[in-house]
């Protein structure tokens, strides 16, 4: 096992330098450019020539990449052209808000999703399975700015049940321990800060959640609806069993086996879905850095948040590989 | 389903929590019309606190209410009255301005306001002392066209030559020429006057190249200091909310809240629905569409008085064709102004006669809108032997401007008058910043294309001067009488002459030239809700919050 993590956790460094390649040379091949996106109506050509030399964005592009290799190599992503920040400092401030929230939407979507795709299995062809099949249907296609629009219209405007953006009313005067808002209320014991930062997080998780909920239960039904078909339910059932037994010892552990795939590769799919969520609901997170800086053609921002997210997205895998060995011992790295 | 109910048991705690501060939090302001925080919801982030280094509405707007300039705008209009000074005076040939400071007057880190600080300002402007800090202060080489040491793009001598201080409350600046913007461009936010005390304690000038960015001392980040109605409090950069905190040593009009917050909310959606839920108290930019049912809901729309212009741009040199006037009148003659200013621009917006707004000195008033005749259009193009014209029409995407709310709509409507005289029109969108604005500006890619401009004070020659004073990629306009004209207009220093002068330039941009086609000028507006007072609608977007109060 050791040496399986081993193997795969090197294998990730010539695909993070090829990934920093390819987006390095993507970026600037895109038309339009920090400088234009600084100047807006003020640029004027000279203006965006004197940026792009000064910023050394005139530069052949292999020394510009050979210059950013060597920053990067030493910890040094650069600072945000939009806001001069050091976009690693950003990152770290945004990367908070971005996990409570698809935790938390994923928490919502594996808390309904794996037992309404058991119970459409169960019933297959029922009115509970129909329903189901409608409604995550329906949750695919749904744009999940839309429903977090309607979700703040009747939540937030209408009823005033819940806020409308933001990670924290105004007033809230909170410690910052850990850059978790909700964690960090606890751990200070400004409970009425965890309380408003939860608040906070309803409508935007709810929002959020449909994406990986719908998929979770149409691969959960798929999965159970095979797995009770299999030879050993049969023989399970058939060698007297209790239902509950069967269910919880033989189909449900391995029908969670692409299940547990399927929600691994969903943390991919939630950051897509936090950039719309975020921007609905002015999260401040990871997705509305991306968002801002495709727009305005942060260069650094992009590449920082591209390669991390890549960083990310292959460990999320190898967790997920790992997990496998661990919900099914037949599996053996 | 015990998710579920556990679920639901959340939502209704958190969800009573959440309305008893929707009761008592950040909606409430305080009573009498004095104290309390008012919320306003900008659609974008400053930028820094520097106003030298500032150059969008974004980061003017938090500098607006911590600093002053030597003159200022009255409010609600882009007239000239008193800020740091109660009095400026230019010598016989307008080199030599010789300022009257306001005594008394003390910065936030409580050190002295006077002419020696005046002095201090000016050098620092001046002196700045490399590139990247140049390219930073945008406002500062346009104005005064160069530095001691030019590091970047500005190549000229600067305009300013030296400052002297004869007593603490007189202040004489000295140019090396005349100009017209003065004493109009001294109001500038970008020159207004810092502590020269924290300017040089918290670096402001160390603007730094770092990889492929700027960034900035910590006297633009965390220490800006000046002598405005409010103090800088803090910018949290997680939240992206402003503080600033009333500043109760001010020389003039005390503000009437005691804290001013910025939370900025770039969807305009969600500003909409912030206010409408009552966790800020206005916000800007409404979209046009929402003016009507905002003020049916009992949101007040304070529409600004126009102050800029939005025009059809033409490139002469990239289409031979175009350099004919009779091909660009015909464009003129083709396009329905008015139908498009009634349907597609908020109530208010206008069509423009020439490239300024009416209340800017130097507009023409006997112009008169070029009429919408595609018969006339059509026989101009016959003439010209371009029955068969095709262009590229460029227009941006991803992007709203105050002058352009909606730019494919608004290309929607020229487009088809175009069609409609028999002119071939290819659309070609661009996003804003992916590459539309390289391609106008810079490249020059583009046949036809929509862009326009805001006033940033009371100057024909910053409207006209900025649009046709040179030979740009965006017009191909090579016709060096036109350039010759207008700078002879911004050097006529007297005000009657001043005026009269560019009347003319106006006259002979539409009638000689026609480089480009003004359509409108359009107002944007801002929206508070029921009880908040005394914020004036400023057509340079120049609004002052210490006269706001909530009731």
């Amino acid at each position: 096992m050791l040496r399986f993590v081993l193997r795969r956790l090197v294998q990730v460094v010539p695909t993070l330098l090829l990934l920093s390649l390819l987006v390095f040379a993507w970026l600037r091949s895109l038309p339009g450019g920090p400088a234009s996106a600084f100047l807006g109506d003020r640029a004027t050509p000279e203006r965006i020539a004197e940026l792009n030399r000064v910023l050394g964005l005139d530069q052949p592009i292999f020394v510009q990449y050979g210059r950013f290799l060597g920053r990067v190599l030493t910890g040094d992503f650069g600072a945000s052209t939009i806001t001069g920040q050091p976009v690693l400092a950003e990152i770290g401030r945004a990367l908070p808000a971005t996990v409570e929230l698809s935790v938390l939407a994923l928490v919502i979507a594996v808390a309904l999703g794996i037992p309404l795709g058991y119970l459409a299995a169960q019933h297959r062809g029922g009115p509970v399975d129909i329903a189901t099949v409608i409604g995550t249907l329906i949750g695919v296609a749904v744009p999940v700015f839309f429903l977090g629009y309607l979700l703040k219209a009747f939540f937030a405007v209408e009823l005033g049940w819940f806020p409308p953006s933001g990670r924290l009313s105004i007033d809230v005067d909170a410690t910052n321990v850990t850059g978790f808002v909700v964690l960090d209320g606890l751990l200070t014991r400004e409970f009425d800060a965890s309380l408003d930062a939860l608040s906070h997080l309803v409508l935007p998780a709810v929002a959020l959640a449909t994406i990986p909920l719908a998929v979770i239960v149409r691969i959960t039904r798929a999965s159970v609806l095979d797995v009770l078909g299999s030879d050993f339910v049969r023989t399970a059932n058939s060698k007297g069993l209790a239902p509950g037994t069967v269910r919880s010892r033989h189909v449900l552990r391995n029908a969670l086996l692409p299940v547990s795939t399927t929600i691994g590769l969903q943390v991919g799919l939630l950051l897509a879905g936090a950039v719309l969520t975020e921007k609905v609901f002015v999260w401040g997170g990871i997705g509305t850095l991306l968002a801002d800086a495709i727009t305005l053609k942060d260069y650094p921002r992009l590449q920082a948040l591209l390669l991390l997210g890549a960083l990310v997205y292959v460990l999320v895998n190898l967790l997920v590989d790992l997990s496998y060995a661990i919900i099914d011992p037949r599996v053996r790295l | 389903m015990s998710a579920l109910v556990a679920a639901a048991a959340l939502a209704v705690t958190l969800a009573a929590c959440a309305t008893s501060e929707r009761e008592d939090g950040a909606g409430e302001g305080g009573a009498g019309g004095s104290g309390g925080t008012l919320v306003f919801g900008a659609p974008g982030a400053p930028d820094n606190f520097d106003p030298l280094f500032a150059q969008d509405g974004e980061t003017f707007r938090p500098a607006r209410q911590m600093f002053d300039t030597l003159v200022t705008y009255k409010q609600g209009t882009s007239d000239l009255e008193g800020g740091l000074a109660t009095e400026w005076t230019p010598n016989a040939d307008f080199t030599e301005w010789t300022f009257t400071l306001r005594e008394g007057v003390k910065f936030h880190d409580g050190t002295d306001f006077n002419a020696e600080a005046v002095c201090f300002n000016f050098n620092r402007w001046v002196n700045l002392p490399n590139a990247a800090a140049q390219t930073q202060a945008i406002y500062y080489s346009d104005t005064f066209e160069g530095f001691t040491s030019n590091q970047a793009s500005a190549t000229g001598t600067p305009v300013y030559n030296s400052c002297t201080a004869p007593d603490p409350a007189t202040a004489v600046v000295k140019l090396n020429k005349a100009k017209g913007a003065f004493p109009a461009a001294f109001g500038l936010t970008s020159l207004s006057m810092s502590s020269p005390a924290a300017l040089q304690q918290y670096d402001a000038d160390k603007v730094e190249q770092s990889g492929e960015a700027f960034t900035y001392g910590a006297y633009a980040t965390d220490h800006p200091t000046g002598t405005g109605p409010f103090k800088f409090e803090s910018f949290d950069r997680t939240s992206n909310v402003i503080t600033l905190a009333r500043n109760d040593d001010y020389w003039g009009e005390k503000a009437k809240v005691e804290k001013l917050i910025f939370k900025v909310i770039p969807d305009e959606n969600a500003r909409k629905q912030e206010l409408q839920a009552g966790t800020i108290d206005g916000y800007d930019l409404p979209s046009p569409a929402d003016w009507e049912s905002l003020e049916s809901e009992g949101f007040q729309v304070l529409v600004r008085p126009v102050f800029n212009i939005l025009y059809l741009g033409i490139n002469q040199k990239n289409n031979p064709a175009l350099q004919d006037l009779r091909v660009r009148q015909a464009i003129a003659y083709a396009t329905d102004r008015e139908s498009l200013v009634r349907t597609q621009l908020p109530e208010g917006a206008v069509v423009a006669t020439q490239f300024l707004p009416e209340t800017v000195d130097g507009y023409a008033a006997d112009l008169q809108p070029i009429p919408y005749d595609p018969e006339k259009a059509k026989q101009l193009l016959a003439e010209a032997g371009q029955s068969n014209l095709t262009v590229n029409f460029y227009y941006p995407t991803e992007v709203s401007r105050p002058y352009m709310p909606n730019p494919t709509n608004i290309f929607t409507a020229l487009a088809e008058n175009l069609r409609q005289a028999g002119i071939t029109v290819n659309p070609v969108p661009q996003p804003w910043a992916g590459g539309y604005l390289d391609s106008v500006t810079a490249n020059g890619t583009h046949d036809l294309h929509l862009l326009g401009w805001t006033g940033d004070y009371n100057d024909a020659g910053n409207f006209v001067g900025t649009f046709f004073g040179r030979n740009k990629p965006e017009f191909g306009l090579t016709d060096p009488a036109i350039f010759s004209e207008i700078a002879t207009a911004d050097s006529t220093v007297d005000p009657a002459g001043h005026t009269a002068a560019y009347e003319q330039v106006n006259r002979d941009l539409m009638t000689k030239y026609l480089p480009a086609v003004p359509v409108s000028s359009s107002p944007p507006a801002l929206v508070v809700r029921e009880g908040v007072s005394g914020l004036i609608p400023s057509p340079l977007t120049d609004e002052r919050f210490y006269t706001v109060s909530k009731g």
